[in-house]
């Protein structure tokens, strides 16, 4: 197990250092001056020159890569152009109301998802597996920005149950458990996971299908065994791979979530890249995606060894 | 695999047989539900392709006093959008940038995903790590985020949504196409051309390409459900075309202020969106079973 986990350590290092060069390239793909979204029209070129100094524009790529990447690996990831606090604090800030969406929406999907395609791959082939492999194809095909956008319409401008915008009363964004600050949570959690929702309600139901046609069933049932403990040994079947599926859809939800949050304005990292894009703030923009990106690979990792250790056949492969 | 659907890779093991693309022409002509999707999908593009010639509303001749009006009024069938403009209008030459910035990048993807995993999964060794390892690299990224960073470093406008999504699909194609050649490879037939001296285009043209690309294919086909949502997502951030151009994203963008006064046209755009990435999704189902003949 543990030479397992060490393999797959190793392995992600390339994969970092990959996505720190992406993510510092990404801001060298961009067209323009990096700091034009600081400096005045009329700047003088001395004082261009010195900013450009500042923010360590003036080196060249690969030392600029080495120094950025130096620097990260101590915890600073620059200073945000536009509002001068650091970019870390800045993703730090919001990464708890993403993580905070992403798992109300990975429990919503989840246990949807599990009991449609659990009940979709039992009843097989009637009309029950009809439904639910229709919902799944639409939580899979549906625009989710559209769709929080149906359900504002629906739940807050027509029956006026549940707010539109926000994460808290009078727009504050500090968080309680109380009714007072969930229900700003409930349509975008909701939104987010129509998405997980269908593709785990696919995979169960092909899982259950599986399983079912295996022999060891059979075997179950011919020794006498009654439905509800066929079906017990079908979820502990399909239980491994059905949470490998979450554990990933959890992490696009974590990274995807700027049309949700832009739509809801959750204030969450997806809003702040929404501002970094449009204020033209190329390194809370570098920073953001990095932080989500590596969130991300280390998620991944997480999966996988938990896998392994759920399911020892996967350690030898 | 994708942020939005991962649709479960079957490789069909296809025998290469003078009749195959007919039988799966066939059954999927017997598939209902795929030809009420084609169709859907075909009407929707026509009417896109042919919007001049319809007789339509001009898409951009707006008006202050015939502001959002409801589904049905008189020679406005299906409203009028925040603008005074025609929705039916809007929407069909909507279809024109939407499709165009879904399909696009798939196809551009397809082409440069299948010639980078057909070199891979064939030369295998060092090239082969060296492509798969960097694949691997983007499959580091949600793909709406790798879409959203891309776009948003590059700036506003089609020709920047196109390449960032062709972008974030080549790697996923790159891995399929890499996985589908490294079977074929290693099958008799193969080896049989080699030992007969076929040079190693000959190979990949003749013997590959014609095994591989029916899978690839598939898998491509609903990729374009999920480039859709994603193409209409970066306009409606801002990412894509600017007003008063018509694209369904970029409507249901600034529709959004018409959500208390009219909900029902600012829903439209949206729909249209669905409509079209439901079809793609299905249409690529069955297409996937038709292509599974042992079944």
């Amino acid at each position: 197990m543990l030479s397992y986990i060490a393999r797959r350590i190793v392995y992600v290092i390339p994969i970092v250092i990959g996505v720190a060069l992406v993510c510092f390239l990404l801001v060298h793909l961009a067209p323009g001056d990096p700091l034009v979204a600081v400096l005045p029209a009329d700047a003088s070129q001395e004082l261009a020159a010195q900013l450009r100094a500042a923010y360590g524009f003036d080196r060249p790529l690969p030392v600029q890569f080495g120094i950025w990447v130096w620097k990260a690996l101590n915890g600073d990831l620059g200073t945000s152009i536009a509002s001068g606090r650091p970019v870390l604090a800045e993703v730090m800030n919001a990464v708890g109301n993403t993580i905070m969406l992403a798992l109300a929406a990975a429990a919503i999907g989840f246990f949807l998802g599990v009991s449609l395609g659990l009940i979709a791959g039992y009843y097989r082939n009637t009309w029950i597996d009809k439904v639910a492999t229709s919902i799944a194809v639409m939580g899979v095909s549906v625009p989710h920005y559209w769709l929080g956008i149906v359900l504002v319409i629906i739940f807050s401008v027509q029956l006026n149950w549940l707010p539109a915008v926000g994460a808290g009363p009078g727009g504050s964004s500090s968080w309680a458990w109380d009714w007072a600050h969930m229900q700003y949570l409930v349509l975008p959690a909701l939104t987010s996971a129509a998405i997980p929702m269908g593709i785990i309600t696919r995979t169960v139901r092909a899982l259950t299908g599986d399983i079912l046609s295996q022999d060891f069933v059979e075997a179950l049932r011919a020794k006498g065994l009654n439905e509800r403990g066929v079906f017990r040994h079908v979820i502990k079947n399909a239980a491994p791979t059905a949470m490998a599926v979450m554990g990933l859809q959890l992490g696009y939800m974590l990274g995807g979530s700027i049309l949700i949050e832009t739509v809801f304005s959750w204030p969450g990292t997806g809003l702040l890249l929404n501002s970094a894009i449009f204020q033209r703030d190329l390194p809370l923009l570098q920073g953001t995606i990095l932080v989500l990106a590596l969130f991300f690979v280390f998620l991944n990792l997480v999966v996988d060894i938990a896998q392994a250790t759920i399911d020892p056949r996967i350690k030898r492969s | 695999m994708s942020a939005i659907s991962e649709p479960a890779l079957q490789v069909p093991a296809k025998t290469k047989s003078s009749g195959y693309w007919a039988t799966v022409g066939r059954r999927l002509l017997r598939d209902k539900l795929s030809v009420l999707c084609a169709v859907i999908l075909l009407t929707i593009l026509l009417a896109a392709l042919f919007a001049p010639w319809l007789g339509l509303a001009d898409p951009y001749q707006g008006s202050m006093i015939r502001r959002l009006r409801p589904i049905g009024t008189p020679n406005y069938l299906l409203g009028t959008d925040e603008l005074g403009r025609d929705m039916l209008a809007r929407l069909v030459y909507g279809g024109r940038l939407s499709l165009l910035t879904g399909i696009l990048p798939v196809f551009l993807a397809f082409i440069a995903g299948t010639t980078l995993g057909l070199i891979a999964g064939y030369a295998g060794g060092k090239l082969n790590t060296i492509i798969m390892r960097t694949v691997d690299v983007f499959f580091a990224f949600p793909s709406v985020l790798l879409a959203i960073a891309i776009s948003g470093a590059l700036g506003a406008g089609i020709l920047n949504s196109v390449v960032s999504l062709t972008i974030v699909f080549i790697p996923q194609i790159t891995r399929v196409a890499e996985s589908v050649t490294t079977g074929v490879r290693n099958r008799d037939f193969v080896e049989a051309a080699r030992a007969s001296g076929a040079d190693t285009l000959t190979i990949m043209r003749v013997h590959m390409l014609g095994n591989v690309l029916g899978p690839i294919f598939v898998y491509a086909t609903g990729l374009i459900s999920v480039s859709m949502i994603l193409a209409s997502g970066l306009s409606f951030l801002g990412l894509g075309t600017k007003p008063p151009e018509p694209e369904w994203g970029l409507m249901l963008n600034t529709l959004r202020t018409a959500i208390y006064a009219n909900p029902v046209v600012a829903a439209l755009p949206g729909v249209m969106i669905f409509a079209v990435s439901i079809c793609f999704n299905l249409l690529s189902d069955g297409l996937r079973s038709a292509m599974d003949i042992r079944n």
